[in-house]
């Protein structure tokens, strides 16, 4: 009881603080003090930090259109001082595109997985709360979306609605939303009975707030855990669809990068080589991020040895 | 032993397989009825996007021709029904669906079901041994990082795991491209069989495997990656069971009860997200055979797109879903023989 009050003292709070409040203090410091012991955690963080920097400063560090042409086509990383990653084969800055790139990759991975996160997580907390009918049709819908094989639906809506930055990010959030209503159905199935939401439903508590102020927050260490996962694989159908020339035209991605430079594989083989890390590494710190939250907020999996 | 009581035996038996069976065919009958709503979901769904995307099969008939008017546009939509009620249009829609009619391919002028039929097989040879491979190899890989958990080789094998399901699925495609055809020129770049050569027997065989091996790499490395860490978390999970510890204390060897107990009772989860991943596979196809000129589904999805044949691209979406469908079910049984204890 004293718990949720204190979880509601102000209007300060936010989701996260919530969850941190509605665990005893003993085990919010012990899954940061796991979390912050992970090395991987450190790379991945470190790294994406660097990412976000990039991108922020793109517009600082490459001001202008990173589609224009600069230089003699098809230089090879170090062969101008000018340009440290060489040029493509229209003569554009790899670097440029690089930077300019993360914009447009991270947006779009990250704005899709948020709405499907918040749609996911809606669907799943009214499925799991209510139970019922309520339950069945929503579950229903969800296993046609799960029967839809999700990077051939998105192909399809993004080719329906044509490529662009909106299309292609509420298609992501189409494919992303299914997994994440699953797992917080099943979360929210599994804490609904328990002792302290039958005291809020006793001390008269409301709907809303049981779901929002009580269960949520417990609910949320497995929704981040699925999200930072879900992410990770938005980020890799965004390149894959900007690889296959399904992404914004106007605007450069590391997906489209590699289409580019597909042309000059036997020659220029850095070209695909290039964008290509930059995904690989990028998806690889939100999966050791994801790893290393699963590891310090579920206590099931701690090690045992 | 008397007669009467081997006949009683056979007969126990006899009752046990019958038992058997009738358990795993209501089971099936039960997943089939289950699944009947969501494919009729799907239909639906389809339909409706087929209604959003842009042209209709009147526009398609006209470019075709080269030469359209307003007023033989709308004869033309009125004789194809284009102008009925949307519910009206979506009875026809689902009663070709029941004959077999997907609609017509705007591109080839060909059923769009002769179409998918044509490139099935080639897509399910592919998917195929990618996901074979990615089994075998994943499975092997977890047992050996589950018996070394926390040691250096567990270690090392998990950031490689991690790292290769990070990677995408096209740019492991093209890498393997660079390395193996362009530099050291042992595998091909693409394509399905040398055009023109006239192999039979073993040559065959061997000329078809070098066309495969490439292909079928890229996709099985990024599942080899999740399965081998699923296999690794469910070694583990399994090995803390009572039923390990006894085995341990009758004194078998090590290798007998992670292989024997922990790694067969380890493979359940296995077998579900193998299943699970169908689906995702199929769209891994559509990248992959776009790279490797791979004349199957996913070419012809991404041929599809390019050319905004939607009669098509719809049809691989419905058609993929079927497949997704009939694989879930098949896992179901699967497991239920597996595990006497799944009641339908």
């Amino acid at each position: 009881m004293a718990r949720s009050l204190a979880a509601s003292s102000g209007p300060l709070d936010t989701a996260s603080g919530q969850a941190a409040n509605a665990m005893p203090p003993a085990d919010r410091w012990r899954s940061l003090r796991l979390f912050a012991a992970n090395p991987s955690a450190w790379f991945g963080m470190i790294f994406l930090l660097a990412v976000f920097a990039g991108a922020a400063l793109a517009p600082v560090i490459y001001p202008g259109d990173p589609l224009s042409m600069v230089g003699r086509p098809l230089l090879w990383p170090g062969e101008n001082p000018a340009f440290p990653l060489g040029t493509d084969g229209l003569g554009r800055d790899v670097a440029a595109e690089l930077l300019h790139g993360a914009r447009q990759s991270l947006f779009v991975g990250i704005i899709g997985t948020a709405l499907g996160a918040v749609v996911g997580v809606v669907v799943g907390a009214a499925a799991g709360t209510f139970g019922g009918w309520v339950d069945t049709i929503l579950v229903r819908i969800l296993e046609v979306f799960q029967t839809l094989p999700n990077f051939v639906l998105l192909v399809v809506l993004v080719a329906i609605a044509g490529p662009q930055l909106w299309s292609i990010t509420l298609a992501l959030g189409i494919v992303t939303w299914p997994p994440l209503a699953r797992i917080t159905r099943a979360e929210f199935r599994a804490q609904r009975n328990k002792e302290f939401v039958l005291a809020a439903v006793g001390l008269g508590y409301g709907k809303t707030r049981i779901i929002f102020r009580e269960i949520l927050p417990n609910a949320l260490p497995a929704i981040v855990v699925t999200a930072s996962i879900m992410l990770a694989m938005a980020i890799l159908m965004e390149s894959a669809l900007s690889f296959m020339g399904l992404g914004d035209p106007n605007t450069v991605s590391w997906g489209s990068m590699i289409g580019d430079g597909r042309q000059f594989l036997r020659t220029n083989w850095n070209l695909t080589a290039i964008p290509g890390v930059a995904i690989a590494l990028t998806v690889l710190a939100f999966n050791l991020i994801g790893d290393a939250l699963n590891d310090a907020l579920n206590p099931r999996y701690v090690r045992r040895g | 032993m008397t007669k009467e009581v081997v006949r009683e035996r056979d007969g126990a038996r006899v009752w046990a397989r019958f038992a058997e069976n009738t358990r795993l065919a209501r089971i099936a009958a039960r997943r089939l009825v289950h699944a009947l709503p969501v494919i009729g979901a799907v239909l639906v769904l389809n339909f409706f996007l087929i209604h959003l995307a842009p042209g209709d099969a009147a526009d398609a008939i006209v470019a075709g021709s080269g030469q359209a008017t307003e007023a033989g546009m709308e004869t033309l939509r009125s004789q194809l029904g284009l102008d009925r009620t949307l519910f009206a249009q979506l009875v026809d829609y689902l009663h070709g669906i029941a004959t077999l009619d997907l609609g017509t391919s705007l591109r080839f002028n060909e059923p769009v079901l002769r179409l998918i039929l044509e490139r099935l097989p080639k897509t399910l040879l592919l998917a195929g041994s990618a996901l074979l491979v990615a089994l075998a190899a994943g499975v092997a890989l977890g047992i050996v990082m589950a018996s070394f958990a926390g040691g250096i080789v567990d270690r090392v094998l998990s950031v490689v795991a991690v790292a290769f399901y990070s990677l995408p699925i096209f740019w492991i495609g093209l890498m393997l491209i660079v390395l193996f055809s362009v530099h050291l020129g042992w595998l091909p770049t693409g394509g399905y069989e040398t055009v023109g050569a006239d192999f039979s027997g073993f040559a065959l065989v061997a000329d078809r495997l070098r066309y495969l091996t490439l292909p079928a790499l890229s996709l099985a490395l990024f599942y080899l990656a999740i399965y081998a860490r699923l296999m690794r978390a469910s070694m583990l999970e399994v090995q803390s069971q009572d039923f390990v510890r006894t085995a341990k204390a009758k004194g078998l060897a090590p290798s007998v009860v992670s292989v024997r107990h922990v790694a067969r009772n380890a493979l359940l989860p296995i077998v579900t997200m193998a299943g699970v991943h169908v689906g995702a596979m199929l769209g891994g196809v559509v990248v992959i055979e776009t790279i490797f000129s791979w004349p199957g589904l996913g070419r012809l999805a991404f041929e599809a797109v390019m050319a905004r044949d939607f009669p098509v691209l719809l049809g691989i979406l419905l058609l993929s879903s079927v497949l997704v469908i009939v694989t879930n079910i098949l896992v179901d049984l699967i497991q239920a023989s597996l595990d006497p204890r799944v009641e339908a």
